[in-house]
């Protein structure tokens, strides 16, 4: 018994409250499941780069809404391949991977927000010879 | 033990400072690990699979900074070509493409690993692997269109952080594929042992956030930057 369950740890990669990232519940003992993932993950990604790229293609939507439109639709599809190529969820044995890739959006979101909004806040401020001249006269 | 008295030891499972200790300290079965911190240490596949998700993390806020430089020159063209001139939506198309099938057939061949199938572990990751190429061979083809039309990366800080942002992800796909190579060659020669099959998940990881990151990429710097 003791041998069996050190086996099928080593091969499944969780415990009985944790998992490492990249492993299912049922994806990589049962086949069909498995693929089914993977599958259902594929179908939407390509819905949501196909939309991605009609977006910017088509002239229905208002030219200054397509960069959010596109973002949201990025989010969205890294939501997808989170869920259903690298298997992070909301389990609680998913606990561990769920937090440590809640602190590295903290610093991404820190690192491109605190970027653009200082650079922007600058450009803002500062002023270029060419304008100082044209304020002179 | 059976009667309790203000005598009776602490049982050692109850006893605060054992705790983390692990049961097998504790004389209790030795594969209760739950990793939070009782029972002892989780499995190796799970410490070294959330190792390698920190790793991806950290490479993932790398990216986020290349990409906070670009947000901020893309503007700067210094008169030279901007993204509408040279972006060519066909080939991007096909790069995403290629490297969505990649990611799809990369997660087939971690199904045909759970089912301990040497063939069709084989078969996929030739196929995740061909994709890759392909991806790249579009990529450089790309890259060698701009530069002969005097895009290069010194033209203007736009292209200096284009070629960063592109090529840094280009760098990660080409060492992507070359660890793919030793990949097959170690699933040939050893089999699925339990250290080759963590490798595996570790690559199958790395290659599913290279997916990722070029979610970014096709989004901020080609559609948006084909937009305007």
């Amino acid at each position: 018994m003791t041998d069996l369950s050190e086996g099928r740890d080593e091969y499944e990669g969780r415990d009985e409250h944790d998992i490492a990232p990249g492993v299912t519940q049922a994806a990589e003992y049962n086949i069909r499941e498995g693929i089914q993932t993977y599958a259902i993950g594929l179908v939407l990604a390509v819905i949501l780069t196909g939309a991605s790229f009609y977006v910017v293609s088509t002239p229905l939507i208002w030219g200054p809404a397509i960069p959010t439109a596109l973002i949201v639709l990025a989010i969205a599809q890294m939501g997808v391949h989170l869920v259903f190529f690298l298997h992070i969820t909301t389990d609680p044995d998913n606990t561990n991977n769920t937090l440590a890739l809640a602190f590295g959006v903290l610093i991404v979101v820190l690192i491109l927000g605190g970027t653009l909004w200082i650079m922007g806040n600058l450009n803002d401020r500062t002023m270029l010879p060419g304008e100082m001249m044209q304020m002179q006269r | 033990m059976t009667a309790v008295d203000a005598f009776t030891p602490l049982r050692p499972d109850t006893d605060p400072y054992r705790l983390g200790h692990g049961h097998e300290a504790a004389g209790l079965h030795a594969h209760d690990a739950s990793g939070h911190g009782e029972g002892g240490p989780a499995s190796k596949r799970v410490i070294v699979g959330y190792g390698f998700w920190i790793f991806l993390l950290s490479d993932i806020i790398l990216f986020s900074a290349f990409f906070a430089a670009y947000a901020v020159l893309w503007t700067a063209t210094d008169g030279g070509p901007t993204g509408r001139d040279l972006f060519d939506p066909t080939s991007v198309a096909v790069e995403t493409a290629c490297l969505l099938l990649s990611s799809f057939t990369c997660g087939m061949s971690a199904v045909a690993t759970g089912a301990r199938s040497q063939l069709w572990t084989q078969v996929f990751l030739v196929a995740t692997g061909l994709l890759g190429a392909a991806f790249l061979a579009f990529e450089a083809k790309d890259f060698a269109g701009m530069v002969a039309q005097g895009a290069a990366p010194q033209r203007s800080a736009f292209l200096s952080s284009f070629f960063a942002v592109v090529g840094c992800h280009g760098i990660h796909v080409t060492t992507g594929l070359l660890w793919l190579g030793t990949m097959m060659a170690q699933v040939w020669v050893k089999g699925f042992r339990p250290n080759i099959l963590r490798r595996l998940l570790c690559f199958n990881l790395f290659w599913h956030v290279l997916d990722i990151i070029w979610i970014a990429l096709f989004t901020i710097v080609y559609l948006i930057g084909m937009g305007r």
